[in-house]
């Protein structure tokens, strides 16, 4: 087990190096000048001038790096022209805002998704099967930002159910004392149910919107995944011992046909951290999405470097987990290391 | 006194519904098993053999039923019974095993693990109890450290061994019937005979019923008491296993007897009575009227390739990490230094299970992948040097070519056979013009017996023995001194493979082409080759002329391949009595 | 398989077609997804010189009106008609589509077969280039090279191209590396073919249907990337007609109850993806020629 992870680490680090080399060639090999972009529009001749000068832009490019690494490794990802602030800071704070909402919105889906690829795979021709295959294909056609106003629409305008998407909490709460920074888990520590349900139902739109959005792939994954091994020479065989369907479903299927599912969360993450931004945005809600956004509209250059750089990280630390998990499941794998 | 039948099958008849309408598989079946009995069902590829059987487990496909007839095993009608019924007979009173055993096992699950699910869906066991049961049942297939073996994951055990953890599963709670649909396709000769002697074995001493169901009417006769003889969806013939092999009544029976390939016959006797092949000039060449000038020499050839494992970078890492020299060397000599030549007009057998290195041999001397050390020599050229990328381009490519063994993948699906067959012509003929080149087409077609209007046809519209031919057509388009055959009818039914392979007698006398026949049938062998060679590992273990090889083997490998072969024995033995009652 | 003969089938482009019009006769739903997608074509091609109204004009006095017999659609916050900017929006969207996927196909299709037949530094080269864009959450890649290169609808398309570019080549280079070794292509090179020879006329024509399968899902991903890049104010600027940028300006009144500015926009989107879609799967059914009798 240990070799395994140890290997899988290994994969990883590559991955992060091509990382941090494009992330830094996304902002040195520009067209025009970088010092220019860093200084922002409004920027005088004067400090654009300095700006060259602090981020070494004269240098050769070998030695640009060389300090952009060490500035990562001093988590130094400069400073935010709007705010002032530095960006590793802002992206502390407003992190744990979008992973609450992103981590909300996939467990929704799964709970939904797999259970319903399953029923339509076990039962083809049904109408369950008719609505997964809709679901699959309507799914992925939906614009993840059109499925979140349109959301707003029904839910706040027409029904009055939901809140004003207005960001994580109505105006008249505070957020609950800061022990993990998702709203649900600190509120319930703190023992205030109240704080609680005011956060799920600021939360309840914005992650139906990602629910939906990542329902389509992994429904259309997990049916097809269990028709293809439902379809497989050692369910036949499991079928002619007589093992009961529950057995047969659960312990012989369903197993085998999570591994394809699973390799296909990393793509489905990928999606989603992408989704998250386009989310963020039509609920305003405070995460490092609209943080990215609203550095884009100013054109302030380090907080999206950071931004893309954060994301980017996060990600590869997903797909090692995801590897990871995969490596547990599928003996072959494991064994093979 | 006349038992009940264990099973009786009577009128049956299975329908699919597909694309084109229902389709009926099997027509009209009658069949009936008494206890204790073996049974075989023999018959080649859309016979309806295997849709039987699962008619009488009740596991067929979806789209598949019972139209007509009636199944009834032991006193259950299995065609009225319910799922939940039929799930209690099914791996209790009759089981099932099939073929590729690999694929037949949960990949994520040890092995002992699946036979406990069997034995406790059924109550034949306990919780506490089942992995005991379950390691003896691992014993009792023959399986060597059966406690280890428990903890196995298919994946980590050789095709045989799965074969045997099947068998097991199917025998774990003592059923009445079992069921074996091609078991022993896809595993090696040698293996074939121990996991069928322990079938065999297995099924008599528990008194067991079973039918074993394949297209090899030899292993039929060897190991099972009576023949059932299908053809597409009919029985047309019920015999004991004596009365099938040595006097069939049925036209077609009498067919596929002729056609299985069996010493004591030769080549033209494989095809149906009354059928004579095209007929041609010269019969076998015998051995001293050939050219003495050796047409392809090869000498102390080796191939070896890197073992598997991290490469560059990751390699690297791994030695910094490991304490001590390698666990084990770091290649893998698939030809470990062989040595043999072929005469001008000889055709040469090379024999031997998978991964022998057979294949890797012939590749080589196709020259489509490079040697890594020795010589290969054409016609006094030394052809070994050449690099391979760089060979395709030689008027001597011409000279060498191939009949590969799968048809379906050797012909590019998107040309059609007058394409495909042209190809080599274009590229190396030399003949100038559409017109010229269609005519050297039609020309081939018509040495191949393939019928003119199937050369406009795409692969997908063209039976298997039609593929094949459209195959030889285009390996000899280029009148090659040398044609290499990798196992070139393994993948037909035994009547097309018949067939076949008279043609590749023909075209050999009447173009004098020397053939390089790489097989692990003996027994085809032995009808096409004047000399053979038996491999082993990479190692040539014996050669010499084929019937001296046959008949009085010196290397132990050799008598144990021979010896594995199916042989039905009915001159010395007392038949088999049909019930125990 | 006996060995008789099957009927005479035909071939050709006749037949290609009577076998395209049985299968969309078979399934209604391929055979929409055809007319949608002849649709969009034609809304694509002939928008701009048959809408009602200028789709930049505006009217102040006409803004924020409902769907109505005058403006199908509504009008906006400036009183644009909304009909109009919707059909003369899909040109745009469309051509920022095709642009993409033809430059990834051409990009990302080749150096896909080349990895995949040649093996060795071509394969890892490409691969290595792969895992760095797929390490990357892919719109946020997106969002990031736009950023660095510029606000331009080039630059869109550009991104789009690079984002997809891992999808494509892993799809190439499974199916060419499936290809390297087959019967077929083992018998051409026996029978004189150079490698580039076996690439360009055998191995390629046995891709080309799955990879324009591909061409068609990537449609669809290409449209959604470029309007979520235009919903956050990357790509095309106003007063363009983009859907993207259609729905951003109509979100905020989403709020306050002006549906209709978001919605159509949006709608077309989803629709246009979903025809995509759809015809992605029934071209699948058509081009396979293991069923063509």
């Amino acid at each position: 087990m240990l070799s395994l992870m140890i290997k899988r680490l290994l994969v990883a680090v590559p991955s992060l190096i091509g990382v941090v080399i494009v992330t830094f060639l996304l902002t040195r090999a520009l067209p025009g000048d970088p010092a220019a972009y860093f200084a922002g529009p409004a920027a005088t001749k004067e400090a654009i001038e300095q700006i060259r000068v602090k981020l070494g832009l004269e240098q050769p490019l070998i030695v640009q790096f060389g300090r952009y690494v060490q500035d990562l490794a001093k988590g130094d990802l400069g400073h935010s022209l709007t705010t002032g602030q530095p960006v590793a800071q802002e992206i502390r704070t407003r992190l744990p805002a979008s992973a609450e909402l992103t981590l909300l919105g996939l467990f929704v889906s799964m709970l939904v998704a797999v259970p319903l690829g399953i029923a339509a795979a076990t039962h083809p021709g049904s109408l369950t099967d008719h609505a997964c295959r809709v679901v699959a294909t309507a799914g992925v056609s939906l614009p993840v930002f059109f499925t979140g106003l349109i959301l707003v629409y029904v839910f706040y305008y027409l029904l009055g159910w939901a809140p004003a998407p207005l960001g994580r909490l109505d105006v008249f709460f505070s957020p609950p004392p800061q022990v993990t920074g998702f709203y649900l888990i600190d509120s319930l520590i703190a023992g205030n149910l109240e704080l609680f349900w005011a956060s799920l139902k600021q939360l309840f739109l914005p992650a139906l919107t990602l629910a939906i959005f990542s329902l389509a792939p992994i429904a259309r994954m997990t049916r097809a995944s269990m028709l293809a091994v439902l379809a497989s020479d050692f369910v036949r065989t499991a079928r002619a011992s007589g093992l009961s369907s529950t057995t047969v479903i659960v312990t012989y299927a369903f197993r085998n046909a999570m591994i394809p599912v699973v390799t296909t969360l990393g793509m489905v993450f990928s999606f989603l951290l992408g989704a998250n931004v386009l989310v963020e945005k039509v609920f305003a809600w405070p995460g490092i999405g609209s943080f990215a956004v609203e550095a884009l509209i100013a054109s302030d250059f380090a907080p999206l470097q950071g931004f893309v750089l954060t994301m980017a990280v996060m990600y590869v630390g997903l797909n090692l987990m995801i590897d990871i998990l995969y490596g547990l499941i599928d003996p072959r794998v494991r064994l093979e290391a | 006194m006349t038992a009940i039948p264990l099973l009786d099958v009577h009128d049956l008849t299975v329908e699919f519904a597909t694309r084109r309408g229902v389709v009926r598989a099997v027509q009209r079946v009658n069949l009936s098993i008494a206890r204790g009995e073996t049974v075989g069902i023999v018959g080649e590829s859309g016979s309806g053999k295997s849709v039987t059987s699962y008619a009488v487990m009740r596991i067929l496909d979806r789209a598949g039923r019972i139209a007509e007839g009636s199944v009834r095993f032991s006193s259950i009608d299995v065609r009225q019974a319910s799922e939940d019924e039929m799930r209690e007979l099914r791996g209790r009173e009759m089981s099932m095993i099939f073929q590729n055993p690999r694929a037949a096992l949960n990949p994520i699950r040890k092995v002992g693990r699946q036979i406990e699910d069997v034995l406790l869906e059924h109550v034949k066991a306990t919780r506490s109890d089942a992995t005991e049961k379950a390691i003896d049942l691992l014993d009792q297939v023959r399986i060597a450290r059966p406690r280890e073996r428990y903890h196995a994951y298919p994946f980590e055990l050789s095709g045989g061994m799965c074969q045997r953890v099947v068998i097991a599963l199917a025998l774990a709670c003592q059923p009445q019937l079992l069921i074996a649909d091609e078991p022993t396709t896809g595993l090696d000769v040698t293996t074939q005979k121990t996991v069928m002697e322990l079938i065999v074995g297995l099924t008599h001493q528990r008194s067991m019923s079973t039918i074993l169901i394949t297209h090899d009417l030899g292993l039929a006769a060897t190991y099972c008491d009576r023949v059932v003889v299908m053809e597409k969806g009919h029985v047309v013939e019920t015999a004991s296993a004596r009365a099938i092999f040595t006097a069939p009544s049925h036209r077609y029976s009498r067919k596929l007897m002729r056609a299985t390939p069996r010493p004591g016959v030769s080549l033209r006797e494989l095809l149906p009575e009354g059928e004579t092949p095209t007929p041609t000039s010269a019969s076998v060449t015998p051995l001293n009227a050939m050219d003495r000038t050796p047409l392809l020499v090869v000498d102390k050839l080796i191939k070896e390739y890197p073992r598997k494992g991290l490469d560059g970078v990751g390699a690297m890492l791994g030695k910094l990490v490991r304490h001590g020299p390698a666990p084990e060397p770091d290649v893998f000599r698939a030809v470990d230094g062989i040595s043999f030549s072929i005469n001008r007009g000889e055709s040469v057998g090379l024999v031997g299970e998978s991964g022998c290195g057979k294949s890797t041999t012939s590749t080589m001397v196709m020259r489509l992948i490079d040697k890594t050390s020795g010589s290969i020599v054409f016609d006094g050229e030394d052809i070994g040097d050449i690099p391979a990328r760089s060979f395709a381009r030689l008027p001597l490519r011409k000279r060498i070519q191939m009949v590969f063994q799968d048809p379906t993948d050797s012909l590019n699906p998107r040309f059609t056979a007058a394409r495909a067959i042209a190809d080599p012509l274009l590229r190396l003929g030399g003949i100038p013009g559409r017109d010229a080149i269609r005519a050297r087409c039609e020309e081939l077609a018509r040495q191949v017996d393939l019928p003119l209007d199937l050369l406009d046809r795409f692969p997908h519209q063209l039976s298997g023995g039609q593929k094949a031919r459209v195959g030889i057509a285009r390996a000899i388009a280029l009148k090659p001194d040398l044609v290499i055959l990798d196992e070139p009818t393994a993948a037909l039914d035994v009547s097309v493979q018949a067939v076949v392979l008279n043609l590749l007698q023909e075209l050999k006398d009447t173009l004098g082409m020397s053939y390089l026949f790489v097989s692990h049938d003996l027994n085809v062998v032995r009808l096409l080759c004047g000399r053979v060679i038996v491999m082993q590992a990479g190692r040539i273990v014996e050669h010499g002329p084929t019937e001296r090889v046959l008949f009085a083997p010196e290397a132990q490998y050799t008598r144990d391949l021979l010896a594995a072969i199916p042989h039905p024995k009915f001159d010395d033995e007392p038949a088999r009595m049909v019930a125990h009652s | 398989m006996t060995d008789v003969t099957a009927p005479r089938p035909e071939s050709g482009p006749a037949a290609l077609t009577r076998h395209g019009r049985h299968v969309i006769g078979e399934n209604k739903v391929t055979g929409f997804a055809f007319a949608l997608f002849l649709l969009i074509g034609l809304a694509a091609l002939f928008g701009p010189h048959i809408v009602p109204h200028d789709p930049l004009a505006s009217d102040t006095a006409a803004a924020l009106k409902p769907p109505s017999v005058r403006h199908w659609f509504g009008t906006d916050q400036i009183g644009r008609d909304v009909f109009s900017r919707v059909v003369v929006a899909t040109r745009l969207d469309l051509f920022i589509a095709l642009a993409s996927v033809a430059l990834v196909f051409l990009m990302g299709g080749l150096a896909g077969v080349a990895a995949g037949f040649f093996g060795g530094w071509t394969d890892r080269i490409v691969g290595r280039i792969a895992d760095t864009i797929m390490a990357f959450p892919l719109f946020v890649l997106a969002m990031g090279i736009v950023a660095a290169l510029g606000n331009s609808v080039q630059n869109i398309i550009i991104a789009t191209a690079i984002v997809n570019f891992p999808l494509y080549a892993r799809v190439a280079r499974a199916e060419a590396n499936v290809r390297r070794e087959v019967g077929f292509v083992l018998a051409a090179r026996l029978s004189g073919n150079s490698e580039a020879r076996i690439v360009l006329g055998q191995v390629l024509p046995n891709i080309m249907p799955i990879m324009i399968v591909q061409m068609s899902l990537t449609m669809g991903y290409a449209i959604l990337n470029a309007a979520g890049l235009s919903f956050i104010g990357l790509g095309v600027r106003p007063p363009t007609a983009e859907w993207g940028i259609m729905v951003a300006e109509g979100a905020a009144f989403m709020v306050s109850g002006e549906w209709w500015i978001a919605f159509f926009p949006g709608a077309a989107l989803m629709i246009a993806v979903f025809c995509f879609n759809l015809l992605g799967d029934g071209l699948r059914e058509i081009v396979d020629p293991q069923r063509r009798t």
